[in-house]
Formats: C-alpha cells, structure tokens, sequence
C-alpha cells in the first residue's frame, strides 16, 4: 500500500471520507459537489492514485477525503486510527451501471470492520450513476442492493448499524441533496435548527423552508414538514438565479467611481440619493407567479454562507410580506447564537 | 399617437444546413421551451416546419425549419424555389463544427445563396457554426474564423453582409446569436429605445432591459452611467439564459406546461444593486437594475406602471401566440 496520510489528530474537523470501486465516481462526486465541475467534464479527471483532503470551509469546517479505489483500509500497514479517528461519515460509492458484487463484499467487510472498532460511524451508501438506469431498473438495482448490505450485516448480528442508502447521479440535483442529508447529521444544532425552521413555517404559513449552504447548494437544515425532492430542486435552482444575477450587477464599482472622477456629471444623474441608503444589508429575493398573484418563493441571506429559502404555499398573499420579514428577523437573530460567525 | 389596427409586419425567416447540423434543437430551445438535454428526442425534419412568434413592435417572425436531408433540399432548390425563396427577410444557415466535409457543405451553401440571392436579393444572411461544445475550448476562436472566412468567401451578393456566430445548445452563445438577429428584424427598435431610455431617466435605472416574455430574447436594452463599465458584456444574454432555466424549473416544481410557468414579478435587492423583472406589455417583461435604494425601488415600479400603455401602444394587440404546426 502507499504512503500513510499524515493528518493532524485533533483538529476537530468532521471528516467525510469517499471510498469505493475505481471508477465508481469518488472524484466526480467531489469535483461537481464541491467545485462546480460541470458533470460532462468529469469524464477528464483522472485516476485518483493517492488520498486527495479537500477542506471545506463554510458555515463549518470539514473535510473531504477522496480514496484511491484500490486501497485496502484495513490493512494493518495502513493508520485506521488515523483515518477514522475524527471522522464524520463514510461514504461509499457504488456503479450502479456495473457489476457490483465486488463492491458489495468490500462494502460489507468494511462494514464489519467499522462495526467492531467504529461503532458510531455513519456508512453513507450511494447507489451511483442511476441516470443511465430505466425507472424499472434503478429500482430494482437499489432494493437488490440494499438487501444484500442487510442480509451479510444481520448475518452477522450488526441489524442496528448506521447504514442509509442514496440513489445518486452528478447529472441531477440527487448528489446535492444526499450530501446534504450526510451533512445534516453530522451537526450537533441540527434539533435546534430544525425547530426554528418549523416556528418561522407556522408563523408565517411557509410551505417549506431550507437552510442553505450557498456555496455548495447543501441544505444543512430543513423544517419537518415532508420533504422531497422537487421541492429541494426549485429552491436550489433559484439561489442560482440570485447568486448570477447579483454576479452580473453586483461587480465592484468602487473601482470605477474612483477612477472615473472628473468624467463629467452626466456620468450618473440623481444616484446621490443612493449614497445615503445601502439598499438591504443581506440578499434578498422574492418572485410573484402571475397566475395566482402570489408570492411564491423568498430567499434571504442569514450570513457569509447561509441563505434561507422559502416556499410558500397557496395562500400567500402579497401583504404577508411584512410578517415574513418580521419572522424571518427573529429567526436570522435566532440564528446569530447558533452560528455566531 | 394612433391606437388604431397597424398592418402586423410578416418577416420570413429561413432555417437551412445540413441535416443533423443543430436547426431543430436551436428551434425548439429558443422558441418552442426544451431544455438542451431534450432535443435528443428530435427526429430529423421532413420538408419544413413553420412556427410563428409574435414580438414585440408588430413583428411577426414567420420561421420555416427546413429540413437539411439532400432529397428536401434538392426540392427546395427546383421544385419550391419561388416558394421557398422569395420574400425572405433573413437566412439563418447552420454549420455542423464537426462535419467532416466542410468542403460540401460550403458547396451546398453556395447552391442556396445563389438561390437566395434571384429570390431576395435584399435578405440577411447570418452563419452560425454550430456545436462549438464539442470544440476544446482553447482551439475554438480560431477554427470559427477559419471557417468564418471560408464561408464568406463563397457568399457572393452577400459576401460582405454575412454576420458569423459561433453557437452551442450548452452555453449561452445561441441566446447571443438569437437576439441579434431578432434585433435586425425588429422594424422599430429606435422607436423603443428613445421610450426605454426616457424611461431609464425618470425613474433613475442604471440599466434597463426588455425582453420577449416567451423566448426570453433580448429586445433592446438602455445602460447609463457607470453601468456602462459593467465588465460582464455578456449579461443580456447570460439573463435570457437564465431565466429560460427558471421558468423550467418552475414549471417542473408547479406542473404546468413551461410556456405559461411565467412570474409576475421577480426581484433581487442587495447592498450593491436591487434588481428586477416584471411584465411590460403584452409581450415583453422588462428587467430593471437600480441603485440599491427602497425609495428609487418603489418610484420606480410606479412609473414603469405608468409607462405600460405608451409600450403597448408599440406592441402588438393580438394574443402571443406560438405554435408550431406541420405542413
Ligand atoms: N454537442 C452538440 N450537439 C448538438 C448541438 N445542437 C444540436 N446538437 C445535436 O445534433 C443532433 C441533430 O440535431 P437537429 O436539430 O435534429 O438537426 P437538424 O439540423 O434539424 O437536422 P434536419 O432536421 O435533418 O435538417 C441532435 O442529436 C442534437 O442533440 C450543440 O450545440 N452541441
Ligand atoms: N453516467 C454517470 N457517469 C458518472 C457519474 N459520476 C461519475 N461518472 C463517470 O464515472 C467515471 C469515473 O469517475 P471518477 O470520479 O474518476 O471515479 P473514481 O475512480 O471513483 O474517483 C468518469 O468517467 C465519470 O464521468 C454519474 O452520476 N453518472
Ligand atoms: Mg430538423
């Protein structure tokens, strides 16, 4: 086996670790999920040969640990204490597209082996590359799949271990929304984010409501109402059109107005006005449908990387405007104490 | 001003290349709502397919798809010649980027120029070089102005009037090659602008953009100011594009057919800018971005209101419509 990873113990930061298969999609997932490779150009990346860390930095740290598929984990040259001391979860990937009864067995003895010495680690399963599967298919493909994960693990006596199952593609939104239920497990305010979440949704009659970590378009928290999938969709769709549109006209014009002194008063009429108001301090949106006339959906920075995205439901009227910001002031404030930065 | 019935001017539109070259997919995603992943479900075009789009300033735009199998275009260029040929206000000619005989193709361009040019003298011609996706990034400027210069070589009559554009359904390029040539067609583009820049200074924008409520092309836009430093030149067309994908995926989320998925109001207020969209006229949505000020933001919804039936009067009374019907 390789070289040893040299990570520092202790420095507190969940780590998420990918291992599966070669070619089953580690790199892709990490390079379109956490920096925005376009899903076609993944089929470039090249082979990971040795333990890649990425450190995220967001409303918390962690990092991401990109395995080389043929790396055995337990072999005694190998530092597990190191690897799965400070860890977060372990995500293992699966080709859905091949044939993945090896992956299976390698699952499942890493399984057992986390079982004994790392109880209390989370094992993520992602059944990957589902896009290229017939609906009849994929499905059958993640029930055969999931079965044969419990049937060695309650063969073993381990029915309780921590092991949840994703069907994932880089070519939707499912990647995104199953990193962001690994992620929301791994933070300790999740109860406390979750029920402020629910109070802002019945005070104000919100449909739904997410927490979004705008960078990577996780959620790291959504109110408890039912969630799925095209709810996540549209929410995260929309914080792209907030974050281009406010590339496109938030570009630095203090430069410009610097330099630009002397180029005759015609260059901007009446803008003095703004000088005295700083329009709204965090980001906000709001989009009115035209057929019903109501408000629909409502996004509001709460800090450097979360934004708050609401969905609202039929009887939104547009005068409810004024309650949602009181709510949501209470809320961002709420939040100040949860994520002081 | 006179409200009365204005003739509604017909401008014909042809779509030619050769077969697989990327017509259809254009067609469909600028004009009929799909997504670039969908055109995979196209099949090639038999004979022609027209789509009408009304925009704004009475143009009618009477698109003919013509579908590029040689034994289509052989009937074109004989059989239908006059019918075909005559009247037309733009010929968009198409270039497969990965066509593997460049050599023909401009043979078969030629052909329709030469036709073109008996019919409709006076027509405009725009290529576009079609699927740059498939070109690496850092050869595509100069294969487009290789094959750019080829082709206009061989344009005759037209050789010095043809616009060349490098397109991809992936990329915001063909949003950029549309609204030019929607520009060129439009027959009262200064009449609009001399309103919209008034506009733009009673209520203090820094920028303001109109855009065809259906297409999401870019109609005409006025800038002041230091806006005019904005270094993203490409923001009309990266918004067109972007609110193509929003009305998609509001369409998914609301179940409604993506055509009618329309919002009435969008708006973006930050410490830099407050931004916003909502409808002008019939056919048009206008996109504001202001100071960041309440105050400018609330005058300036006020007078667009205003300002709606003096737009109105420039657009068309007639229901939108688009439909695409087989002939
Ligand atoms: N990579 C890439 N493929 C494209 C692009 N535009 C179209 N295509 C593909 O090209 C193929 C042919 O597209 P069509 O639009 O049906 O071609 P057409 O010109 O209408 O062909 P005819 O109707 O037979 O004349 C389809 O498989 C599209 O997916 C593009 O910009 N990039
Ligand atoms: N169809 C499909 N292909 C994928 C997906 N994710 C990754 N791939 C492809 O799988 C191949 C192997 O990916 P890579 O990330 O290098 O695998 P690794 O060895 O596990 O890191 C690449 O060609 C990717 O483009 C997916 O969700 N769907
Ligand atoms: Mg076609």
């Amino acid at each position: 086996t390789g070289r040893l990873p040299n990570g520092k113990i202790g420095d507190n930061k969940p780590r998420l670790l990918l291992m599966g298969q070669r070619r089953s999609g580690k790199s892709s997932i990490s390079s379109v999920v956490f920096h925005k490779l376009p899903p076609s150009e993944t089929l470039y990346l090249e082979t990971t040969t040795r333990i890649k860390k990425e450190s995220m930095h967001s409303f918390m740290d962690f990092q991401v640990w990109d395995f080389p598929g043929h790396v055995d984990y337990f072999d005694p040259a190998f530092d597990t204490e190191n690897i799965f001391d400070e860890i977060g979860a372990l995500i293992w990937v699966i080709d859905a597209q091949d044939e993945y009864l090896d992956a299976i067995a390698r699952l499942n003895t890493t399984i057992l082996n986390l079982q004994q010495h790392y109880p209390a680690i989370n094992v993520e399963v992602f059944v990957h590359k589902v896009d290229g599967l017939s609906d009849d298919y994929r499905s059958d493909t993640f029930r055969d799949i999931i079965q044969r994960v419990q049937d060695e693990l309650s063969d073993a006596g381990y029915e309780n271990a921590p092991v949840s199952f994703y069907q994932t593609s880089i070519y939707d939104h499912s990647i995104f929304e199953a990193f962001s239920k690994v992620i929301q497990k791994l933070i300790p305010e999740l109860p406390t984010l979750e029920s402020l979440l629910n109070s802002l949704c019945s005070n104000c009659r919100i449909e739904k409501a997410y927490l979004f970590d705008v960078l990577s378009k996780i959620y790291i928290a959504t109110d408890t109402s039912p969630t799925d999938s095209s709810s996540y969709e549209i929410c995260s769709d929309y914080i792209d059109v907030v974050v281009d549109v406010s590339e496109i006209y938030g570009w630095d014009r203090n430069l410009i107005e610097k330099s630009s002194y002397g180029r005759g008063d015609e260059a901007i009429p009446g803008e003095a006005v703004a000088v005295e108001e700083t329009g709204n301090q965090d980001a906000e949106s709001l989009i009115t449908m035209e057929r019903k006339g109501n408000n629909y959906l409502y996004l509001r920075e709460i800090n450097k990387y979360l934004a708050l995205i609401c969905l609202m439901g039929d009887d939104s009227p547009s005068d409810k405007k004024a309650l949602i910001d009181y709510n949501v002031g209470v809320f961002q404030a709420a939040m100040k104490e949860v994520f002081p930065r | 001003m006179n409200t009365g019935k204005r003739q509604q001017k017909q401008r014909k539109v042809l779509l030619m290349g050769k077969s697989g070259a990327g017509k259809s997919s254009m067609r469909s995603i600028v004009f009929s709502n799909y997504v670039a992943k969908d055109v995979r479900r196209l099949g090639a075009t038999i004979d022609v397919e027209h789509s009408n789009i009304k925009f704004m300033g009475n143009l009618m735009l009477n698109l003919w798809d013509c579908g590029g199998q040689d034994g289509f275009v052989e009937n074109y260029l004989t059989h239908q010649r006059e019918h075909v040929f005559s009247n037309v206000a733009v010929l968009i000619f198409v270039f497969d980027i990965e066509s593997r005989e460049f050599g023909m193709d401009v043979v078969s361009y030629e052909t329709i120029i030469a036709a073109l040019e008996e019919c409709s003298p006076n027509a405009k011609v725009f290529c576009l070089i079609h699927k740059m996706d498939l070109v690496q990034a850092r050869l595509r400027l100069q294969l487009f102005e290789e094959r750019a210069e080829h082709i206009r070589a061989a344009s005759g009559h037209f050789q010095t009037k043809v616009d060349f554009f490098a397109t991809s359904i992936w990329d915001q390029s063909l949003y950029k090659a549309w609204t030019q040539i929607i520009y060129f067609l439009i027959p009262n583009a200064s009449t609009i602008e001399a309103l919209l820049q008034e506009l733009a200074e009673v209520i203090d924008a820094r920028e303001l953009i109109l855009y065809e409520r259906t297409t999401c092309l870019m109609v005409t836009h006025v800038t002041r100011g230091w806006e005019m430093e904005n270094p993203f030149t490409d923001r009309f067309e990266r918004i067109s594009s972007i609110l193509k994908t929003h009305k998609h995926s509001m369409a998914k989320h609301t179940g409604v057919p993506a055509g009618s998925a329309n919002f009435a109001e969008m708006q973006i207020k930050t410490s830099q800018f407050m931004f916003f969209i909502t409808r002008l006229t019939e056919n048009t949505n206008l996109a504001a971005s202001i100071p960041p000020s309440e105050q400018i933001f609330n005058a300036a919804r006020v007078n667009i209101l205003l300002a709606r039936p003096r737009f109105a009067e420039l657009d068309i009374s007639a229901k939108p419509k688009t439909d695409t019907q087989q002939q």
